[in-house]
C-alpha cells in the first residue's frame, strides 16, 4: 500500500467552562462532563447520529469503573452509537497526544474524521483502598470455606481502613508538580514579580477573549457555569502581590496560588477531519496539524527539571520542519506554573543550555512576548488535566483562522513524568 | 406547564361543578398532529350576497378531503354535525346584505361541533366602491369578533380579507385556519396582500428542503418553533445567548439541526447568522426573530439600563439583522421573515412601557419591510402571542397567573406550540399571500382586543 499523507484539518472545538475543584461540577463524574461536552460538540456541528471514524480521549485521574471512558461517554452522547472510541492518557500531555492521534490516522487516511478530547475531575476523584487492605480484602476473595473467609476478615485492623487519597506526586521522588517547578523556577531564577505579571496578564486576556465573544463557539455552559470559574478579570499585580508562596522554600519561594494553576474540573474536545470530509459536511476548516513531537527528560537522576521536556521536544520539531522557534505568529505555552513558562523560554535563550543540555548549535532565541497566549492560558481558565491540550488546540486553531491564511502557531504542554508534547498548527 | 383547572373542568366531577356553578369552562383544544385530516368532520360552505369565492372554497376544501355539506342554511338541520363554516361575504354591497350572513351563520353554527371553525372571507373596506359597501365590509370585523366570543368548547371564528387579484393565494390561509395549526387563534382579521400564496406538495413537510434560523430557541416559544419548524421539514439553526448554550445544544440536538451561541444585539449578529447557515447548511431561507426579553417597572420608575436592553434586543437587533439580511445576496428567493411581538405591544400593559414600545415597534418594522421582501417574492410577518404557558409566565403569582389565563374567549393559556404553529404557516408557501401582517395568538385576548 502506498503510503500518502494529508494534514489533518481541525474543525472546531467544545469544552465545558472550567470549574474549582469541590465547587460547581463536584457531583458530575468524568463520564458526565465528557458525555456534555460531546454532546454540545455534536450540537454545535449537527453531528447527531453521524460515525465519526473515531474519539479519542482520556482522564488523568480515572475510577476503575472508568476503564472505558470513552467509548462509554460516546454511547452516552448523540453520536452514532457505531462510533469506535478508545482512551489514552500521557497526564497533562493526554488532551494534545489524543488530537495528536486522531490527526496521525487521518494524515494515514485510515480514518476521515476524529474527535480528540479529555477530561478531569479533582472533585470527584477516585480514591483507593490502601495497600494493606487491598492484600486483605483479595485474602477474603480467595478464601475457598467459610471459616477461611471468616479467618482472613478477622485480620483486618483499623488502620487499613484508611483511604489512599491519590496525590498530585511524582511517585518517584515523593515531591509534588509544584515542588518540582520550584526547585526549576530556583535553578533559572525566575522572579517573583515576572511570574505575577504573566498570571496577571493570563487573567486579562482570557476575560478580553469573552467579552469579545471569542469563546462563543467554543464553550458550552454546563451546570450553570457560563465562563471559567477561576477567571478573575479584575485582577491586579497588587492583589497577585500579597498572596503567600505555596511552593519552593524559605525567602526565595516564588510560587503562589496566584501564578501557580488551582486543581479544576472539565473536559474539551476538538473535532478533526480531512478536507474533505470537512467539505462534504458544510464544515469550517479553522487550521490545520501540521507535525507533534513528544520528549522525556530524566528528571529522577538527570538533573532536569520535571516540566522541562517540552524544551527538548521542540527544538527537534523545528528541525524537522525547516523552522525557527520566531517563524510563529501565535504560540501557546501550557501555563502549568507560571514559573514552567518562563523557565522554558528562558532555556530557548541560554546558549550554554541550549549547547550543553539540548546539542544545539545555537540557542532557539526569544519568543515575542505579544504573541504569547494572546487569550489566556491555564492559570486564568484552570486545568483540568486531559482537557487542556483539547483547550488549546482549539483557541489556536480559531485564532490562526482569524489572522488569515498561513498563519503559524505552536503549542507547548508540559506533563507529569517528565514529558512534554508539543505541537504546530497552521491556518 | 399543566392547567389543572382546565382539567378539572374536564373530568366527570369538573363538568358538573362547573356547568351548575356557571364556572368557566375551558376546552380541550384540538391541536395539528401529523397525519391528521383537516378537519374531523364535513364544512358547510355558504354566501351573503354574490360572492367570487364560493366555487373556490368548495373545490379547495374538496381538494383537502373535507366533504363539503350544500350550501343553503336549510339543509343544515339534517345529517352529520359540520366542524367548520365557511361564509362567502365578498359579495356584499351594503349593510342590507348583512342579513343574508346572519341567516346562514346562525342555524350552522348553532350546529357547530367542538373545536369547530368558523371562517369568514370578505373584503377590504378600503376597497369598497360606497360608504354603504365600506359598512357592510367593515361590520364583518365586529361581527366575526362577537362570534368568537360566543363559541364554546374550543370552538373559533376568524375573518380572512380577501382583496382582488390575490384569490390565487386563498388555500394555504384557508386551510391554516381549519386545521388544527390554528387552534388559539380566535377573533382574528388576516388580509392577504398578493398571488404568490402556493400549498404544499408535501402536506407533511411543508418546509421539506428549507433551512431557518431560530433565534432565542433555548427555551420557551423559541424551542417549540424549532421543534415544529424541524417537524414541517426546515433544517434548523438554533440560536441563543451563550449563556444560554447548554440548553440550546439540547434544543439542537432534538431537531438534529445546529447550535449559534449567539447575543443577537451583537453588531455582527447578522453577518454570522447568515455566514452559519450558508456555510453549514448552504442556504438560508426563513429567520424568525423570537429572542426577547422583559425588565418590567412603572415608567416612572424606569432606569435607562432597564429601557435600553428591552429596546435594544427586542427591536434594535431585529432592524440590524434585517438590513444585514436584505443586503445579502444569500437571503434572495422567497425569504421569509417572521417576528414575535406581543399583544402588549397593541393594548399596552402597566409596568411595561419599555417592552410595549420595543413590540409595537415591531410591528411597525414588518408593515415597512413587507415591500422589501415582496420584491423577492418573500414575506415578512409578525405573530403576537397573548398569555403563553412558559417559564416566564409560570412565574407570576398564582392569582395573577389565573386571571391572565382565564382573560380569553378560549379561557385558558397558549401553548408554545400554538404560537409555533402560527410562525410555521407564516414562514411557508402556504402563507406566501400574506406579508406585513400581524396575527394574533391569544385566544381573543380580552384585552385590548
Ligand atoms: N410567554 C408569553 O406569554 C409571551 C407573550 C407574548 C410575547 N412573548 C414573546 O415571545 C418570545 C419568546 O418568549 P418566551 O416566553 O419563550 O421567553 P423566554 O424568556 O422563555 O425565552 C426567550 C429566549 O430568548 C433568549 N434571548 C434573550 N436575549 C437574547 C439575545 N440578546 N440574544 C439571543 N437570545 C436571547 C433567552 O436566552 C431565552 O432563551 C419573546 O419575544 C417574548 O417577548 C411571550
Amino acid at each position: 500500500m502506498a503510503v500518502q499523507t494529508r494534514r489533518a484539518a481541525i474543525v472546531g472545538g467544545n469544552r465545558i467552562p472550567f470549574a474549582r475543584s469541590n465547587s460547581r461540577y463536584a457531583r458530575a463524574s468524568n463520564q458526565d462532563m465528557l458525555t456534555a461536552t460531546l454532546d454540545g460538540l455534536v450540537a454545535r456541528f449537527g453531528l447527531q447520529g453521524a460515525q465519526v471514524g473515531e474519539v479519542v480521549a482520556g482522564a488523568v485521574l480515572k475510577h476503575a469503573r472508568d476503564f472505558n471512558l470513552t467509548r462509554e461517554s460516546v454511547l452516552g452522547s448523540r453520536l452514532s452509537a457505531s462510533t469506535p472510541a478508545y482512551d489514552v492518557q500521557q497526564a497533562c500531555g493526554t488532551g494534545l497526544e489524543a488530537a495528536v492521534l486522531v490527526a496521525n490516522k487521518i494524515a494515514l487516511g485510515q480514518v476521515e474524521s476524529g474527535i480528540a478530547g479529555g477530561v478531569d475531575t479533582t472533585s470527584d476523584a477516585p480514591m483507593a483502598i490502601n495497600e494493606d487492605m487491598r492484600r486483605a480484602l483479595l485474602a477474603v476473595n480467595s478464601a475457598k470455606t467459610v471459616q477461611q473467609r471468616l479467618k482472613a476478615l478477622a485480620g483486618i485492623r483499623p488502620g487499613q481502613f484508611l483511604p489512599e487519597v491519590p496525590r498530585n506526586s511524582e511517585p518517584r521522588t515523593g515531591l509534588s508538580m509544584g515542588e518540582h517547578a520550584a526547585i526549576t523556577a530556583a535553578e533559572w531564577e525566575i522572579g517573583r514579580a515576572e511570574q505575577d505579571e504573566l498570571a496577571v496578564a493570563s487573567h486579562r486576556n482570557l476575560a478580553a477573549a469573552y467579552d469579545r465573544g471569542f469563546f462563543d463557539d467554543l464553550v458550552t455552559p454546563y451546570l450553570g457555569l457560563s465562563r471559567d470559574e477561576n477567571l478573575r478579570p479584575d485582577s491586579s499585580l497588587e492583589k497577585v502581590a500579597t498572596l503567600k508562596p505555596v511552593f519552593g522554600k524559605g525567602d526565595g519561594a516564588t510560587m503562589t496560588a496566584g501564578n501557580s494553576t488551582p486543581l479544576t474540573d472539565g473536559a474539551s474536545a476538538v473535532l478533526l477531519g480531512s478536507d474533505e470530509w470537512a467539505a462534504s459536511k458544510g464544515l469550517p476548516v479553522l487550521a490545520h496539524l501540521v507535525d507533534a513531537q513528544t520528549a522525556a527528560v530524566d528528571y529522577v537522576h538527570g538533573g532536569e527539571g520535571l516540566l522541562m521536556a517540552p524544551v527538548h521536544a521542540v527544538p527537534v520539531l523545528l528541525a524537522r520542519n525547516g523552522l525557527t522557534l520566531q517563524d510563529f505568529d501565535l504560540y501557546e505555552v501550557h501555563e502549568a506554573f507560571a514559573s514552567t513558562v518562563l523557565a522554558t523560554l528562558k532555556a530557548w535563550e541560554d546558549a550554554a543550555y541550549c549547547k550543553d543540555t539540548l546539542g544545539l548549535d545555537a540557542p532557539l532565541g526569544p519568543v515575542d512576548r505579544s504573541k504569547l497566549n494572546v487569550n489566556g492560558s491555564s492559570l486564568a481558565a484552570g486545568h483540568p488535566f486531559a482537557a487542556t491540550g483539547g483547550r488549546i488546540v482549539a483557541t489556536l486553531a480559531k485564532l490562526l483562522h482569524e489572522a488569515g491564511p498561513g498563519k503559524r502557531g505552536l503549542i507547548s504542554i508540559c506533563a507529569a513524568g517528565g514529558q512534554g508534547v508539543v505541537a504546530i498548527l497552521e491556518s | 406547564m399543566s392547567d389543572w383547572y382546565r382539567d378539572f373542568a374536564n373530568s366527570g366531577v369538573g363538568t358538573t361543578i362547573t356547568r351548575q356553578l356557571g364556572l368557566p369552562r375551558p376546552a380541550v383544544l384540538r391541536r395539528y398532529e401529523p397525519g391528521q385530516p383537516l378537519l374531523p368532520g364535513p364544512a358547510v360552505v355558504g354566501s351573503a350576497g354574490a360572492g367570487r369565492l364560493g366555487n373556490r372554497l368548495t373545490a379547495l376544501l374538496r381538494d383537502a378531503g373535507v366533504a363539503v355539506q350544500s350550501l343553503g342554511a336549510a339543509d343544515v338541520e339534517d345529517g352529520e354535525r359540520p366542524a367548520a363554516v365557511l361564509l362567502d361575504a365578498t359579495g356584499l354591497t351594503g349593510p342590507g346584505d348583512l342579513a343574508g350572513v346572519h341567516a346562514f351563520l346562525a342555524p350552522a353554527v348553532k350546529r357547530l361541533r367542538r373545536s369547530g371553525r368558523v371562517l369568514v372571507l370578505g373584503d377590504p373596506p378600503t376597497g369598497a366602491e360606497s360608504p354603504a359597501q365600506a359598512a357592510a365590509r367593515q361590520a364583518l370585523d365586529g361581527l366575526v369578533r362577537s362570534v368568537a366570543k360566543e363559541l364554546r368548547d374550543g370552538s373559533t371564528a376568524n375573518l380572512l380579507l380577501v382583496p382582488a387579484r390575490t384569490e390565487e393565494s386563498l388555500a394555504g390561509p384557508v386551510r391554516f385556519f381549519l386545521s388544527g395549526r390554528s387552534a388559539y387563534v380566535d377573533g382574528q382579521q388576516v388580509t392577504l396582500s398578493g398571488a404568490a400564496g402556493d400549498v404544499a406538495q408535501d402536506e407533511l413537510r411543508p418546509l421539506a428542503g428549507t433551512v431557518a434560523v431560530v433565534t432565542g430557541a433555548a427555551r420557551g416559544i423559541g424551542a417549540a418553533i424549532a421543534r415544529t419548524l424541524h417537524r414541517d421539514g426546515a433544517v434548523v439553526v438554533v440560536v441563543d445567548l451563550p449563556s444560554a448554550g447548554d440548553h440550546l445544544a439540547e434544543v439542537a440536538n432534538g431537531v438534529r439541526g445546529t447550535a449559534l451561541q449567539l447575543d443577537i444585539s451583537r453588531e455582527d449578529a447578522g453577518q454570522r447568522i447568515i455566514d452559519h447557515a450558508v456555510q453549514r447548511h448552504g442556504r438560508l431561507d426563513i429567520v424568525v426573530h423570537n429572542a426577547g426579553i422583559t425588565r418590567d417597572k412603572l415608567l416612572v420608575n424606569m432606569d435607562p439600563a432597564r429601557w435600553e436592553s428591552v429596546i435594544g434586543v427586542n427591536i434594535a437587533a431585529q432592524l440590524r439583522i434585517n438590513e444585514t439580511l436584505l443586503a445579502s445576496e444569500h437571503f434572495r428567493t422567497t425569504p421569509r421573515i417572521v417576528s414575535v411581538a406581543s399583544t402588549s405591544g397593541i393594548a399596552g400593559n402597566r409596568g411595561q412601557t419599555n417592552y410595549a414600545a420595543s413590540k409595537g415597534g415591531v410591528m411597525g418594522m414588518v408593515r415597512a419591510t413587507a415591500p422589501l421582501l415582496g420584491a423577492h417574492g418573500g414575506s415578512i410577518n409578525a405573530v403576537a402571542p397573548g398569555f403563553i404557558e412558559t417559564e416566564m409566565t409560570a412565574r407570576m403569582p398564582f392569582a395573577t397567573r389565573e386571571v391572565a389565563r382565564r382573560l380569553n374567549s378560549l379561557q385558558q393559556g397558549g401553548q408554545p406550540t400554538d404560537v409555533a404553529e402560527a410562525i410555521a404557516f407564516l414562514a411557508s408557501d402556504a402563507a406566501g399571500g400574506i406579508s406585513g401582517e400581524v396575527l394574533r395568538v391569544c385566544g381573543q385576548n380580552l384585552v385590548g382586543a
